[in-house]
């Protein structure tokens, strides 16, 4: 016979047991807690221009604190605007590095260059913002928007794009900066997509003699098609976001009455960063408090999407995303 | 068909072939040469930012940036104040981050890794992880400023930690899964109660993990601006009260580097140069844990 355990050890393991086990799940609901908090109180705050203006704020492009007339389409167009101009430059950049980094770098390569583009990623927004001020800004107006200014000047409706002051503040240079930013995001996610995909499938792409382009274009991209999009979206959900790098730049305007990328505009992340702090309470405050739950919904609704597109690839194929 | 027909048949047959495979070749060295220029592309942008914060940063960089308050405009100054107070504030923001996110992390790994309740937390994690960080200062702005009618360090600190929680619950969480099961197997059949066999056995083997996370989330939060301008403010003199509003080196940077004047703006070079330079660092420490790790 061997002598039981004495009991008070085995006894103050499962209290502590208990204990531990409430703490750890305490903290995982203070995350869901913090979502939740996050739209209530931003719904409480923007209740007065929610009731006042309902949807509407959304279409109105009055923002007139002086006599408390508020709408959020100019901030909302920007946000949108440059967003969309990041994208289109962020893309087919990520797909290259992508490509790049997955099929083309030799294996000593791989390491250094991924991890340059993941820093990339980490320099801090502001530091995005005050080089595109001081040092981006005034390049880009003398060397790519007079030149396009004049080359656009009498042509018919693509003229409307490229009038306006070329003075490097405004929509174009914010989706430039925006989409520098926003590369190494997407760049990492193709990266780890392209990677899952099974090397047998390639193998047998290069065996009856496809060139490495038709591999990925017909092989890779199929393939990868839901992670990549969910690349995008998460590039996307970070771009309208950004706070910083944008209020530098776009020159924190509040009229939308042409179309062109050269003038200054406002988004909705700059708008609150420049205005909340001097906000008097009130239906201003409330406004800027409106913008910001949209601005929230938004990202939500991207990062979402981002999501589940992701997750199909990892049920597929176990990816890491 | 004579033979003569069959054999230029076959000709141009082959012709065909070596056109059609010559224009392959060709689109495939134009495609793999568009991705080199992607690549060189994105590795411009990152040498340009880091050459012109070097090179506008240490000129503005003297003993004085260390040593004295921030200026009025035209004056001579250094950024002391704003770097205590980005110090104090990442430094009590990660402490209380910290140990919620580790929690967290070890309740998805290590409680619930299937339940219904894991599925929902990660995925608010992961919008959390992204969300806008202005949306997390317009929150701790209207739930700790409003309620106590001043801007504060405290109400920075709180938006700060915010940020840390998500990126400390998504590393520990998949440093923990990476533990061997035979490890925790072990420790269970020496009859070791469950807290005790986390805490010293899957946290302990996942430390370095655990920690690159923490470090990481240290260097996002030490850029973090949007969050601030509306919770700890900024102040003009040196403050160690938490109760009042708190100079940050990005808020600080902000208002310079906005600003007309040449001292300003001199001095948001060197705020940016030292940020960099301590973010950068931060990511490469934690990368070279993970590393000796793996």
């Amino acid at each position: 016979m061997t002598n039981p355990p004495p009991v008070k050890a085995a006894r103050s393991g499962p209290m502590a047991d208990r204990i531990f086990g409430w703490l750890a799940k305490g903290a995982a609901l203070f995350t869901l807690a913090m979502l939740m908090a996050i739209l209530v109180s931003l719904t409480i705050s923007a209740w007065p221009a929610i009731s006042k203006y309902g949807l509407g704020f959304l279409t109105s492009t009055t923002w007139d604190p002086v006599k408390e007339e508020f709408g959020g389409l100019v901030m909302i167009y920007g946000t949108l605007m440059t967003s969309f101009i990041a994208l289109l430059i962020a893309v087919p950049v990520s797909f290259g590095i992508a490509l790049f980094l997955t099929e083309l770098a030799p294996a000593w390569l791989k390491r250094p260059l991924g991890t340059a583009i993941e820093l990339l990623a980490a320099i801090p927004s502001i530091v995005y913002g005050m080089w595109g001020l001081l040092v981006f800004g005034p390049l880009l107006a003398t060397y790519v928007q007079q030149p396009l200014q004049a080359m656009f000047a009498g042509v018919p409706y693509l003229g409307a794009f490229f009038s306006g002051p070329p003075v490097g503040i405004g929509i174009l240079s914010a989706g430039i900066i925006l989409a520098i930013m926003i590369i190494p995001f997407i760049a990492a996610v193709m990266r780890d997509v392209f990677e899952v995909t099974p090397t047998l499938l390639k193998e047998s792409a290069y065996g009856l003699g496809a060139t490495t382009w038709e591999v990925v274009s017909t092989v890779v991209l199929p393939y990868t098609k839901a992670g990549v999009i969910g690349g995008i979206m998460l590039g996307l959900g970070r771009a309208i976001g950004e706070t910083m790098a944008v209020t530098f730049v776009i020159g924190n305007f509040n009229q939308l009455d042409s179309l062109s990328l050269f003038q200054a505009a406002n988004s909705i992340t700059s708008a609150l960063a420049n205005e909340f702090a001097e906000a008097g309470e009130g239906l201003h405050q409330a406004s800027l408090m409106y913008l910001g739950l949209v601005l929230f919904f938004i990202t939500f609704v991207v990062l979402t999407l981002s999501k589940i597109l992701l997750s199909q690839l990892r049920k597929n194929e176990g990816a890491k995303t | 068909m004579t033979t003569g027909e069959l054999l230029l048949k076959a000709a141009a047959l082959e012709q065909t072939r070596q056109v059609r495979y010559a224009q392959r070749k060709f689109v495939n060295r134009v495609a793999l040469t568009l991705s080199l220029v992607a690549m060189a592309f994105g590795l411009f942008w990152l040498c340009w930012i880091l050459f012109e914060t070097v090179r506008l940063g240490v000129g503005g960089l003297n003993l004085d940036t260390l040593t004295q308050m921030t200026p009025p405009p035209n004056d001579a100054g250094g950024l002391a104040n704003a770097i205590y107070g980005s110090f104090l504030m990442v430094l009590l923001a990660t402490f209380v981050g910290t140990p919620i996110g580790v929690m967290a992390g070890i309740y998805l790994a290590e409680f619930d890794t299937k339940g219904w309740l894991a599925s929902l937390t990660r995925f608010v994690n992961d919008i959390l992880l992204s969300a806008p960080s202005i949306v997390i200062g317009l929150f701790v702005y209207a739930v700790v400023v409003t309620r106590f009618k001043s801007f504060s360090g405290y109400a920075g600190v709180i938006a700060l930690a915010l940020i840390v929680i998500p990126v400390v619950i998504r590393t520990t969480e998949n440093m923990l899964q990476l533990v061997p099961a035979g490890l925790r197997e072990a420790a269970y059949a020496l009859g070791a109660p469950k807290w005790k066999v986390i805490l010293s056995i899957t946290l302990r083997a996942a430390r370095s993990g655990v920690v690159t996370g923490v470090l990481l989330a240290v260097a996002r939060i030490a850029g973090e601006t949007a969050p601030l301008l509306f919770t700890a403010l900024s102040n003009q003199f040196w403050t160690s009260s938490l109760s009042e509003p708190m100079a940050s080196l990005p808020v600080t940077i902000f208002k310079f580097a906005m600003s007309p004047y040449e001292n300003w703006q001199k001095l948001a070079w060197a705020g940016v140069f030292l940020i960099t330079i301590a973010v950068l660092g931060l990511n490469i420490l934690a990368r070279i844990l993970t590393r000796s790790k793996t």
